[in-house]
């Protein structure tokens, strides 16, 4: 990300801090995904197992402790037992808690799989955790620093971190996973509520990692894609303002830069360096010069004119990219001298 | 030599005179600091590790006083962060893990196995001294720029970070070495210096507990050892092993960590089973039930111990088989554990129960380490650990165990064995006020954390939501509440020094067999190695005399 994009992004959405929503458990937060009762459920069972050995044990103490009190030393009583050990009393509190912690285990790993198994048709979304501010990028494209996702719908959040270890936390989907620095991990989740959700850094990673907090907003699939579409046209307006520093964003959020480089080094596809004006000789004889239409027809339908030398192993971006963006990448590639 | 003797007992020790006794053989400051007498050695640990009990404490009261409102209280973010770091690094570093082995261990062990001291006494009195030098750069690394990675050191953000991250580490560095040292040394001694009758199976349960964690020490530390020098390493010259810039792997260093730092945490609570054992049977006056099953259980958690360090990672990308098996293994302790427990409780059962400081400390510890054994199920089983990493419901598990469990037992295990160590009685109204404010304002602090780790709140945080506000303020009340109770305790130690009563040979009427020589002993120890043709636990033999205000052999009453 270049510091034009950050600026942007930082003046488009102010993230203010999210409320959490009300819970009716005492436990847990709000049920708001379709792992949340599974997990709550073994949460309760955990815990009233826990309840009934802590007061068994707290119970049995006070119990010896007041029946068997002795207060004078001088009296020298003795215990009313000489029992040392017994085998069987020892087989049988060994196997009986046993027997609940395999069933927690299993229980454990099911719900473990479960989190771990993304199904295949998920929508996907990509996070980028830095200090100290996560950015969600959207399959349009589309930047945020909130994270937008569309009730009922599997989505798939794929993480990476550009410099020290974060991890993303949404506890109303009880859903969690570290951002490292130098892969890719990923979480999902499918969301069962709408509303707003606190979403926050849970790896601790310097001075403002409790301000590391950004919101999850669940909304229905016809208002979110309204979002979407809404909340990129309105970036849009804002950066044809500066359509060549918004060209950039989006050369470097597409990932032309991968191909084409701007400094005049060849990488797999012709560099933008000087690129504006010139005539290109293609593969099968023609040649044309470089002006606004043959850029938008080789963002659209790169397979049409193959520059000379070169693989046809462009993907299209027609339906990824707007007019407006077109236009700012031509002017960004104009700037290219 | 002094001629106020009495008739030799059956060790052959002459009652105190002031040249036999520990404390007063040699005077001078140099006749402490090259001493080679196990018992001085513990001595001086005890005072570095209660002074660091005090700065760690300190630390803690900081971090708790920023946390009573949202946004700043009284320190800026970088500060809060450097306090938590030292907190942690403190208390496991410089207290918990010398604690009990190192400080009572030193002191006790020799003496409960009949021996005159440990085996390698030089090495013994060496790794003191590196506990001190590690200790310094500690402290050093807080005047240069604390570092502010947590006790963990994570990578990337230690090797990133431009705070004294570099003597920090070496400090740690070299307090492993003073960890391994005293391993060493008690497992030579529990093999080699058991005088005649002391089999393995009539060894007291706090020689078990030492010597299933000495060998954890031994094993696991070289591993933390070279991990930091690796980290330091990479922070000095760049040499890539963790740091993903310079084509290293972060979650590499999370694997070595932890495969020392799990096994740490059994080497800071094995040791409070061993004194919780000895305490809980001297305060029924009964054998303890399921002695082979206890001592047993110790040496199982120490071998489990090194097979569960994956599940402090289960969210870090590790791979789902890896995380299940951790986890299967980690459930495993929790059987041996709850064994201890259960045959504690057997232990009180038709005892004859005395509710003096340090079983109240023992009883505590029963009611705490409980809601820290069984917390911990809920972190090991992977669905729920999910949710719950990284937030204050570990924050309060940990200091359940930590806190509840090793500092609790270490109280316990002090005043239990204060009159041995400085020949006084500390006052017991005053001693059993102070543990019920220790335990009241524990639950008080560290319950809340629960509670708002469950519903999300992230540990390390600076700042917070205002829903988690209530839950913090508690929990901050809490914390002062438990400084208030560790105060009057120092009080009640300084107090009984200053002034008499001496203390008994045998004050809680104990069978092992530091009970049996005066207190404090004789520099020797033994004159002659005792031979033991009894269990540690049998009390039949001894009886309460008033004269004396503690417990005496039959024999010797009837004389």
């Amino acid at each position: 990300m270049t510091n034009v994009t950050s600026m942007l992004l930082a003046a488009l959405q102010p993230g203010d801090k999210p409320k959490i929503p009300d819970s009716p458990n005492f436990w847990t937060p709000t049920e708001a995904s379709t792992f949340a009762k599974d997990t709550d459920w073994l949460f309760q069972f955990i815990t009233w197992t826990s309840a009934v050995v802590m007061v068994g044990v707290v119970a049995a103490m006070v119990l010896f402790c007041v029946k068997y009190r002795a207060t004078d030393r001088s009296k020298n009583e003795k215990a009313t037992s000489d029992v040392d050990h017994d085998n069987t009393l020892e087989i049988t509190w060994s196997v009986i808690p046993l027997f609940f912690v395999v069933a927690f285990f299993v229980f454990g790993f099911r719900g473990f799989v479960d989190l771990r198994t993304p199904p295949k048709d998920t929508y996907d979304i990509h996070a980028t955790a830095q200090k100290w501010k996560w950015l969600f990028q959207y399959p349009s494209g589309y930047v945020s620093d909130t994270l937008h996702v569309p009730k009922d719908r599997p989505v798939k959040v794929i993480i990476e971190s550009q410099d020290v270890i974060h991890s993303f936390y949404v506890p109303a989907f009880r859903q969690k996973m570290d951002a490292v620095p130098g892969r890719y991990s990923y979480a999902w989740f499918q969301a069962i509520e709408l509303g707003e959700f606190p979403l926050f850094c849970a790896e601790y990673c310097g001075t403002s990692h409790s301000d590391m907090i950004t919101k999850v907003v669940v909304q229905e699939q016809g208002d979110f894609d309204k979002w979407l579409a809404e909340a990129a046209k309105k970036e849009e307006e804002e950066a044809l303002k500066n359509p060549a520093a918004y060209g950039e964003t989006l050369y470097n959020r597409n990932g032309c830069a991968t191909c084409h480089s701007t400094d005049g080094s060849v990488k797999v596809g012709p560099s933008f360096k000087g690129i504006w004006g010139k005539t290109e000789n293609f593969a099968d004889g023609t040649s044309a010069q470089v002006d606004e239409n043959y850029i938008r027809e080789s963002v659209e339908d790169p397979q049409a004119k193959i520059v000379k030398g070169f693989p046809a192993s462009m993907p299209t971006f027609k339906g990824k990219l707007s007019n407006n963006q077109i236009r700012a990448i031509i002017e960004f590639i104009k700037n290219q001298k | 030599m002094a001629s106020t003797t009495t008739t030799p007992d059956a060790f052959g020790n002459a009652h105190p005179t002031a040249d036999e006794s520990y404390l007063t053989n040699e005077r001078g400051l140099r006749s402490w600091i090259l001493t080679l007498d196990h018992k001085r050695i513990g001595v001086m640990y005890l005072i570095g590790v209660l002074c660091s009990f005090a700065l760690g404490g300190f630390f803690a009261l900081m971090v708790r006083t920023e946390l009573f409102t949202p946004g700043k209280t009284i320190i800026e973010a970088d500060t809060y962060n450097q306090m938590f770091t030292l907190h942690g690094a403190v208390m496991v570093f410089l207290v918990i893990i010398p604690g009990i082995p190192a400080a009572l261990g030193n002191f006790v062990l020799p003496i409960q196995l009949g021996a005159k001291d440990v085996a390698f006494p030089r090495l013994n009195l060496f790794s003191f001294h590196l506990w001190t030098i590690g200790a310094l750069f500690l402290v050093l690394s807080m005047y240069i720029s604390a570092a502010d990675t947590g006790w963990t050191f994570y990578t990337p953000y230690s090797t990133t970070t431009t705070t004294a991250v570099i003597p920090a580490t070496f400090g740690a560095f070299i307090l492993g070495f003073s960890s391994i040292f005293t391993g060493l040394n008690m497992i030579v001694t529990i093999h080699k210096l058991r005088p005649p009758g002391m089999t393995w199976f009539r060894m007291p349960l706090f020689c078990w507990a030492i010597y299933a964690t000495a060998i954890m020490q031994v094993l696991a530390t070289p591993v933390l050892g070279i991990t930091l020098l690796m980290l330091i390493v990479e922070r000095a010259f760049h040499i890539g092993i963790f740091d993903p810039a310079l084509g290293g792997d972060p979650v590499l260093y999370q694997h070595f960590f932890w495969f020392y730092s799990h096994p740490a945490v059994y080497i800071m609570i094995v040791p409070a089973f061993g004194v919780i054992s000895e305490v809980i049977a001297a305060f029924s006056r009964k054998k303890i039930f399921g002695y082979k099953f206890i001592a047993l259980s110790s040496v199982a958690i120490a071998i489990l111990g090194f097979l569960v360090w994956g599940h402090h990672m289960f969210v870090s990308g590790q791979s789902v088989l890896a995380g299940t098996i951790f986890s299967a293994i980690t459930f495993l302790i929790a059987i041996p554990t709850a064994i201890k427990i259960f045959n504690w409780l057997a232990t009180m059962y038709k005892g004859r129960i005395f509710l003096d400081t340090p079983m109240l400390y023992a009883l505590a510890f029963l009611w705490v380490f409980t809601i820290g054994g069984v917390t911990g199920m809920y972190l090991s089983v992977m669905s729920t650990d999910v949710h719950l990493h990284d937030t204050y419901f570990v924050v309060a598990h940990f200091h359940y165990v930590m806190m509840g469990g090793a500092i609790t037992a270490f109280f316990a295990g002090l005043h239990y064995w204060w009159p041995k160590l400085s020949g006084r009685m500390y006052d017991e109204k005053m001693g059993r006020i102070s543990t019920v404010i220790v335990f009241l304002g524990l639950n008080l602090t560290f319950f809340p954390q629960f509670i708002m780790g469950s519903h999300g709140m992230p540990r390390r945080y600076y700042n917070y939501l205002e829903e988690f506000t209530i839950y913090h303020q508690l929990s901050t009340v809490g914390a002062y509440m438990m400084g208030l109770g560790f105060l009057l305790t120092a009080i009640n130690f300084f107090r009984s020094l200053r002034k008499k009563p001496d203390a008994p040979k045998n004050p809680w009427g104990a069978r092992t067999l530091e009970w049996e020589t005066t207190s404090p002993p004789p520099y020797y120890n033994y004159h002659t190695p005792p031979v033991v043709d009894f269990g540690p636990y049998d009390y039949d033999d001894l009886v309460f005399d008033k004269k004396v205000g503690g417990y005496v052999h039959k024999s010797e009453l009837k004389a």
